[in-house]
Order: C-alpha cells, then structure tokens, then sequence
C-alpha cells in the first residue's frame, strides 16, 4: 500500500514540477518566472523528502533544509532588486 | 499488527494527499491568467501539500525507528513561516511593477488623491524644515 501510494505521489509531484518549468520559461513578466522558481524549490523540497522515504534513509533531510533556507533569501533578495534596484542598501 | 496497517494507511493517505495539493497549486500557478491570481496557488495549495508530504516522512521514521525525530518538524515550521513572507514580497513587486491584470482583480495600488495633496512639504521631526 506504501509502495503504491509512493508512486503516486511521485508522479504527481514531478507533473507539478514540469508545469513549473512551462511558467518558468514561457512566463511574461520577471515576477511569474520568480513565482516559478519560488514554487519549484518547494516542489524539489517534496521530492528529496520522497527519496528518503524510498531509500528509507534520513541522509537527506539536512539537504532539504538548506534548500528550504536558501531559497527562501535567494527569493527575498531578488524581490528586493526588483522593488528597489539594489540588494543591500 | 493492526497498529502497523492503520499507521500505513495513515502514511499513504498524507502522501497521496500532499501529492495532490502540490499538483494543484502548480496547476493553479500555470492555468490562471491574472499573476495576482497565479499567486494564490503555490502560496496556499502547496504550502498544504508539502506539510502533508513531510508529516508522512515523519509517521513513518517515528514507526520504524521507534522515536520521534526533530528535522521535519523544523523543516516543515521554516516553511509555513517563510511561505506568506515570501508570497508578500512577490505581490508588492507585481504591485510596484504594475503588471497588467484583469478587471476581476480588486484592490488598486494605492494611490493619493487630489485633494489629498497639499501645498506644504511634511517636516522632519528632528530638523524642522531644514
């Protein structure tokens, strides 16, 4: 039941993961490939933690905490070049 | 025996569940037309997904290894807290942009008025008009 579950949820993701790419490369304003890059790091986040179940290891979950925390300031500081042209003022 | 099937049971509704929500925000993020609209799907819908996904890998490590552990409570708290920080950034650069958008979508940018507008410059509090 595991299995199957798993399998379902993975292919759900990796579609959700390809629709990220078609708004990151066809979006029409910087913010929407922004968007689409903000979602595709959460979506990456839920496939490494579905790799650790598969693999049944914890090795990864650290790796899914810093792209967790990167993403979130790579995010930010590219929101702030837009709003106001300069990162750190 | 029956402990495990109900936990399993569990474990695989919270991943078909959060595979689900994950879907449909990245749906919602491509489908809608509007980007103030487009912003309402990964914000919400896969902020869910993504809790559900990591309250399973939770379940089932606390099942196979008997203790509870801290890293996905922490990974799945610095998401739900960064999520609408992020969403709000995103929206005030659409709104600073002025990206165009349908006539559905309420809530104009804030804007003075004319007879807001006075004559005198508002002083500093420490240097007067200086």
């Amino acid at each position: 039941m595991l299995a199957i579950a798993l399998k379902i949820s993975l292919a759900l993701v990796i579609l959700a993961l390809l629709l990220n790419v078609y708004r990151l490369t066809v979006g029409p304003s910087l913010p929407d490939r922004l968007l689409a890059l903000d979602t595709m790091y959460v979506n990456s986040i839920a496939l490494i933690v579905m790799m650790g179940l598969w693999l049944n290891t914890k090795t990864y979950f650290e790796s899914a905490l810093l792209i967790a925390m990167l993403g979130f300031i790579s995010t930010v500081a590219v929101c702030k070049y837009l709003l106001r042209g300069d990162i750190i003022e | 025996m029956t402990i495990n099937v109900i936990l399993e049971g569990v474990i695989s509704f919270l991943l078909i569940a959060g595979g689900i929500f994950v879907f449909i925000g990245s749906l919602g993020m491509t489908h809608l037309r509007d980007f103030y609209m487009r912003l309402h799907g990964p914000t919400k819908a896969t902020t869910l997904g993504i809790g559900c996904i990591l309250l399973a890998s939770m379940l089932y490590f606390w099942g196979a290894q008997g203790k509870p552990d801290i890293q996905e409570i922490l990974i799945t708290l610095f998401l739900f807290i960064t999520a609408p920080v992020s969403a709000h950034l995103l929206a005030k650069t659409g709104l600073h942009l002025q990206l165009p958008h349908v006539d559905k979508t309420q809530g104009r940018p804030f804007e003075l008025r004319d007879e807001e507008i006075g004559d005198k410059p508002v002083p500093h509090p420490d240097r007067g008009h200086g």
